[in-house]
């Protein structure tokens, strides 16, 4: 099988994220692999643990952000590659999709792509579909689990985590797959994934490497533009402990202050 | 002027609450326009959802009621939106922020060549554009969002971030059969089978959460936990911890990478208090911990906080509201 995993490098959480003259900054926080991306990676890896072939990890990004990309290789990925070009700055999702399909289509003969459901970052959650889309292939997001593959036959079932349960439902292949949490554990890179990672060379892309009119993507080609970011002011919380000498106590006083507040 | 645009979202019949805010937020952009609003509902069953639609605030229903919709599928029902959309050229799509809205609105903005905004806790409408207000880095800072050119703007918008309208039963509107555009052989996705936990409050709609976390120590230590869910009507979350403890299934779990909830109260019970579980709680209007440890870092980010055991704690809290509630 012919796997390609999206993955994306963004900020660790726990980083303090602040903006300054107008750019996000988050100091000297490194990049990490997109907490989501991780559980995509992992199922990839067992797919071709379990059907053979080969896993390939692609990302959009900066020419120096190869941190998630190593990552990914540490865990047992066998190919790595980025695609970066200055024009490519300021894509909004869908920019950003148009030219992962263009990267997908290049690397050729994929079977599937899996992405994490979104990224912590942007939070917009809307690149699966997106890719899906204009690669022409069957979308299935939110994957809980690969219930059965057939490479040879080129079918695949799922189970689809829901709000309000789980859909099992079937497809063919080729497929974009976007994976929850609960899919899998992801492993640690090894030592010598680390090493061998170390030794893989990166391929690195550019727009015109994969025939993007300078129209469609970056800023230009974006429909969507964020003008503005800030700063949330830090929410004014005034902790007030209650104490007493006996539960029963303590919370006659909680539920007297909820029921003031109107929340129960 | 285009009527402002809403796409329900409804799951075997019954309508995700969550439209009816999307529904209201829709309202007040169209009365700022001087337009009406008008509703989108495709499924299987569903004719009745119009007359609720009406009661909620709006004007015209597009109606499709055929058996290739009533399992959502994402190509049946974007395809059948771009067409609507091609046709009249709305300005303005809203959407909740559900799994099944974002692929829907994801994939017709491809077709419609346009863009999506997710996750909007503000509108702000300035001369037919919608300034959107949306949070990102896990709810540290807050976006102005555009879609400056491309029409129509879509967007979706984050449960409970807008009020419901009270609904008025008498008000009358118009529907619009719809045909479907594609027939059951060209869509790839088949459902096969469904597993339905009953008696699940969503997170995204509740009200009242209570949620356990590492302190809890085991799934029988969720049982004071779901006591007080219970007397409180409220729905039952978790942290990561729990949730990799194999407490708790992955559906309860609050934080970064699980569900960002907003409701009225949350209660943390034996959860610390790191980052990762605050960005997916801290927006609710009253947040009360109970934790054994006082040095524990969510007493820095809660109303109240208790020191103390849950085991002691939580269930002299059911037997109290229980007592307030007269039972």
């Amino acid at each position: 099988m012919n796997i390609v995993v999206c993955v994306k490098q963004t900020p660790d959480t726990a980083a303090t994220v602040d903006v300054k003259e107008g750019h996000v900054t988050w100091g000297d926080s490194p990049m990490i692999t997109n907490p989501w991306d991780e559980y995509a990676v992992e199922e990839a890896l067992r797919l071709r643990e379990k059907h053979g072939g080969k896993a390939t990890v692609l990302f959009m990004g900066p020419e120096n952000a190869r941190e998630a990309l190593k990552n990914c290789l540490a865990m047992g990925c066998d190919e790595a590659t980025l695609v970066s070009d200055p024009a490519l700055k300021g894509s909004d999702a869908r920019a950003t999709s148009l030219a992962l399909s263009k990267a997908v289509a290049k690397i050729g003969s994929v079977d599937m792509v899996l992405l994490g459901r979104q990224a912590v970052d942007g939070d917009t959650g809307l690149v699966p579909a997106q890719l899906g889309r204009y690669l022409k292939w069957t979308t299935l997001t939110y994957v809980a689990k690969i219930v059965e593959l057939d490479p040879t036959a080129k079918s695949i079932k799922v189970e689809r985590m829901l709000d309000e349960g789980k859909q099992i439902c079937t497809a063919q292949l080729p497929a974009v797959i976007s994976v929850v949490k609960g899919i899998n554990e992801p492993r640690y890179p090894s030592f010598m994934g680390i090493r061998r990672a170390g030794k893989t060379p990166i391929a690195v892309w550019s727009a015109a490497d994969l025939g993007l009119v300078a129209s469609k993507i970056g800023r230009a080609g974006s429909a969507v533009t964020w003008p503005e970011i800030r700063a949330i002011p830090p929410r004014a919380v005034k902790v007030e402990m209650i104490v007493g000498d006996t539960p029963e106590e303590i919370v006659v006083k909680l539920v007297d202050k909820l029921m003031a507040e109107q929340v129960i | 002027m285009t009527n402002v645009w809403v796409y329900i979202d409804q799951f075997k019949g019954a309508v995700l609450p969550t439209s009816w805010e999307v529904v209201g937020a829709a309202r007040n952009l169209a009365s700022q326009m001087s337009a009406g609003v008008t509703a989108l509902i495709f499924g299987q069953g569903v004719e009745g959802l119009a007359q609720q639609a009406f009661g909620y605030g709006v004007d015209v229903v597009k109606l499709c009621d055929d058996a290739t919709l009533a399992d959502f599928r994402v190509e049946p029902y974007a395809t059948l939106l771009v067409k609507l959309a091609a046709e009249e050229r709305p300005d303005i799509i809203l959407g909740p922020t559900s799994p099944r809205a974002r692929d829907v609105f994801a994939t017709s903005a491809i077709d419609l060549e346009t863009g999506v905004i997710v996750d909007a806790t503000g509108l702000a409408l300035q001369d037919g554009l919608v300034r959107v207000t949306r949070p990102v880095y896990a709810g540290k800072l807050l976006s102005i969002v555009t879609c400056k050119e491309r029409r129509p703007q879509m967007i979706t918008i984050r449960a409970r971030a807008f009020p419901a309208p009270e609904p008025d039963a008498a008000r009358r509107g118009e529907v619009i059969q719809v045909s479907p555009v594609m027939t059951e052989d060209a869509i790839g996705v088949k459902v096969v089978d469904y597993l339905v936990e009953t008696n699940r409050v969503s997170l995204d709609s509740a009200k009242i959460i209570v949620s356990g976390g590492r302190g809890v120590g085991s799934p029988e230590g969720f049982e004071p936990v779901r006591q007080l869910a219970q007397a409180l009507g409220a729905a039952v979350g978790a942290s990561r911890a729990a949730v990799d403890a194999g407490w708790i299934p992955y559906a309860h779990q609050v934080g970064q990478t699980g569900k960002v909830v907003s409701p009225d109260l949350y209660v943390a019970s034996g959860i610390s208090g790191a980052i990762q579980h605050l960005v997916g709680m801290r927006t609710a209007k009253v947040i009360v911990a109970i934790n054994k440890d006082a040095e524990a870092p969510i007493f820095r980010n809660v109303h109240y906080g208790i020191v103390g055991d849950l085991f002691k704690i939580l269930p002299a809290l059911t037997a109290e509201v229980k007592k307030r509630k007269g039972n």
